[in-house]
């Protein structure tokens, strides 16, 4: 008696498995399909070849001056030469380490911040929050400990575009929680006040904005009295920030539960411990991708201190693209401040998506 | 349960809300005094007298595109006006474009086909983390200043001439037959509105359905159509043509509005795309069978079931990508396109010195701009909210 001896299993058909298969479902399903596809690979030929001709292989990589740029591609020697005016703008050369130091404080003090396991990060966070700004400041305006003063009409470039976004997102955060809870303040006089200046600011653009704190900030002051540019344009930037920051914070506040209000006011918590210990610490954490948002936002935004004349990293690539000796760069200036806004933006984004997922703590049933 | 009477007390949280309230009412008035008379002061130091009579007085500069007759002995008002209508044309030409753009990219990348998927991905990826001004930067320096001039233009069948100086086309003005086929085409829509009304009577009624889209079209064709035959031609075209340095005839758009409207149709369709992705996802695929299952085909599915739902979530924050775009229309200052900010804010606060009328003015017309906007689209999203019985 024999067993019975099974034959193998066919393999699938080619049409069903590995690139084929995907070719198929994915590219090639109907004629419709298989069309697209052909206008896109078009679409890709157009575009991809050129870019990658100019900015790489027929690009110009070593020299000093215009007359290095012999290749038809993208003349980088430009970015080259002028780099330092880029990231620094008019800093003075010898005392661009301070500016470095700042960032390499910045990078190590907040590193904790990110680490989940961190003990007491609230208060760390706090204290960094605190001290930072106080040490940046020193460090980048000097006048202290025997550092040579460097007045802040020689600050530009991307660190000009940076302090100018990080003083706006950190001024305009409190301000936003205030005007978020005013809005939602049963009180009829604050409520009125505060969806006046919300609703204000968020109606203007942020260009006017600046031509407002340039112009009209010098009038509204006592005689005498007077702010230096940046400055002005920071007071300029928190105020409009803190509007958009506040309707961010509100969605938050609107997301928790009527429960929590009662339960906190149950505990026998005032008004402002209600807030501090129980709504704002839930509120908050559910908003933190919005405020990235609108941090990415303003950091783009910055780039409109061009009008009133501060030399941001845009700015700069504008002055230098029209300098004699570099005429017609302009677009490979534009091209790399495009890449450095780029990977901020996009960086930001990405850690804005991976902090969505991970505070998504499943409230969800 | 009754109150017990008692005196002011600030442990009483009425007493203590009146009170904060109070406050806060004292502390701004407060501080609008406190603006309003170091205003004043200053401005009787520096001579200048407050008020906007400087609006009736003559300008005496040059404006690269009016869209209203203008000599430089016009009045500071028609400057503002022609500023305002600079920046709604710039506003309304973006709105519609980076919309057509923006639902398609959208769809693209909902797409099944990966390349579209992938392609429409960059796309935004790229765009929306850019700063808009920086765009409006390239487009105007690195791309349009550096077209050849007017004689090397880049020339499409003679009627077309782009160079550095712009887009020159051919410009259109009224020929005999403009009136008869302005009224024709009142008639036609008018023919549409009643026979799509018609329809869908009838289909309420009987559930016959009608070729409404064709039947539209047709009319929209034939009447105008007819017009043309029987009173000629409604616009006449006059081409452009190279006389010396540049092009004389015809209509032309400066270079900085086509980088200004270039720039923010790429960078807010990057946005509205995402809009109109999150807006259909959101529609569940229960619906899509539902549909199915009661025998539609896939276009009425589509246009009766899918996108009139998605368009709820779509609308509001569309709303505010056309707000953002009209805001950053003022971005125009950056390349001198005339518009409000640049034109006014610019050009004509430099001249007069009368800082805060002519800002107060400025904020006030975005404001306006803002207010109008969010009630159009406030109206439109109640017409379409889902009424719950």
């Amino acid at each position: 008696m024999s067993t019975h001896v099974f034959k193998p299993d066919m393999p699938p058909p080619v049409k069903t498995v590995g690139v084929v298969a995907w070719l198929r479902a994915n590219l090639f399903s109907s004629w419709l399909n298989t069309l697209l596809t052909l206008f896109a690979l078009y679409l890709v030929w157009l575009i991809v070849p050129p870019l990658l001709q100019w900015s790489i292989f027929d690009a110009n990589w070593v020299g000093t001056t215009r007359a290095d740029c012999t290749k038809e591609g993208a003349c980088w020697v430009f970015i080259q030469q002028r780099f330092g005016q880029f990231m620094y703008g008019y800093y003075p050369t010898e005392l661009r380490w301070r500016v470095d130091l700042t960032v390499w404080l910045a990078v190590i003090g907040a590193a904790p911040l990110f680490i989940s396991r961190f003990p007491r990060k609230a208060v760390y966070g706090l204290c960094f929050l605190v001290a930072y700004p106080i040490i940046a400041y020193t460090l980048l305006h000097g006048g202290h400990f025997g550092m040579t003063t460097v007045p802040t009409s020689q600050w530009g470039g991307l660190m000009l575009t940076l302090v100018i976004a990080t003083v706006g997102i950190v001024g305009a955060l409190p301000l936003g929680i205030l005007l978020a809870l005013g809005r939602r303040s049963k009180m009829p006089a604050v409520k009125v006040v505060c969806v006046t200046f919300i609703e204000f600011w968020r109606g203007v653009p942020l260009i006017t904005v600046l031509f407002m704190s340039s112009v009209m900030l010098p009038l509204f002051l006592p005689e005498g009295m007077s702010f230096d540019k940046l400055l002005r344009a920071m007071i300029g930037v928190i105020l409009f920030q803190s509007a958009y920051i506040a309707e961010v914070v509100r969605g938050g506040l609107q997301a928790i539960p009527k429960g929590q209000y009662e339960a906190a006011a149950a505990m026998g918590l005032g008004y402002w411990r209600a807030m501090g210990l129980v709504i704002l610490p839930q509120a908050l954490k559910l908003v933190i991708p919005g405020i990235v948002n609108t941090f990415i936002a303003l950091f783009k935004d910055t780039s409109l201190v061009i009008i009133i004349g501060l030399f941001d990293l845009l700015n700069s690539v504008k002055q230098a693209a029209a300098d004699p000796k570099w005429l017609g760069m302009a677009t490979e200036g534009y091209v790399f401040a495009a890449l450095v806004f780029w990977i901020f933006c996009f960086g930001m984004s990405r850690y804005s998506m991976h902090l969505e997922r991970k505070l998504d703590t499943g409230h969800k049933r | 349960m009754h109150n017990p009477p008692r005196g002011l007390s600030l442990s009483d949280p009425r007493v203590r809300a009146w009170l904060f309230q109070i406050l806060t009412i004292i502390f701004v008035v407060g501080l609008g005094w406190y603006l309003f008379h170091n205003t004043q002061t200053n401005l009787q130091h520096r001579g200048i007298t407050s008020g906007f009579d400087f609006l009736e007085r003559s300008a005496g500069f040059g404006i690269a595109q009016h869209l209203i007759p203008y000599t430089e002995s016009d009045s500071y008002a028609r400057v503002f006006v022609i500023g305002l209508l600079n920046t709604l044309l710039v506003t309304f030409i973006g709105i519609v474009l980076a919309t057509l753009l923006g639902f398609i990219i959208g769809v693209a990348r909902l797409s099944p086909n990966w390349m579209i998927n992938k392609l429409a991905t960059v796309y935004v990826e790229t765009f929306r983390n850019i700063p808009p001004l920086l765009q409006i930067l390239f487009w105007y320096f690195a791309v349009f200043l550096t077209l050849p001039g007017p004689r090397g233009s880049i020339n499409i069948n003679d009627t077309f001439f782009i160079s550095n100086r712009g887009l020159n086309m051919p410009g259109a003005s009224a020929a005999e037959g403009f009136w008869p086929f302005a009224v024709a085409v009142l008639l036609a829509i008018a023919a549409v509105v009643f026979m799509v009304r018609w329809a869908n009577r009838r289909f309420e009624a009987t559930g016959e359905p009608f070729h409404k889209f064709w039947a539209a079209l047709g009319l929209l064709l034939v009447i105008p159509g007819l017009s043309v035959l029987l009173f000629g031609n409604p616009l006449s075209w006059e081409l452009p043509e190279l006389k010396g340095f540049n092009f004389a005839g015809g209509w032309v758009l400066i270079p900085e509005l086509l980088a200004l409207t270039l720039a923010l149709t790429i960078y807010t369709a990057a946005f509205i795309a995402e809009i109109v992705r999150s807006g259909i996802r959101s529609v569940s695929h229960g619906q899509t069978e539902a549909a199915r299952s009661l025998g539609l085909r896939e276009g009425p599915t589509l246009r009766k079931v899918i996108i009139p739902q998605a368009m709820r979530v779509i609308i509001p924050p569309l709303t505010s990508q056309y707000l953002n775009l009209a805001k950053n229309s003022s971005l125009a200052a950056g390349i001198g396109y005339p518009e409000m900010v640049s034109l006014f804010a610019g050009t004509v606060l430099n001249q007069t010195g009368q800082a805060i009328e002519v800002i107060a003015i400025t904020m006030s017309v975005y404001l306006a701009i803002s207010i109008s906007i969010s009630l159009l689209m406030n109206w439109y999203n109640k017409r379409i909210a889902l009424i719950e019985r």
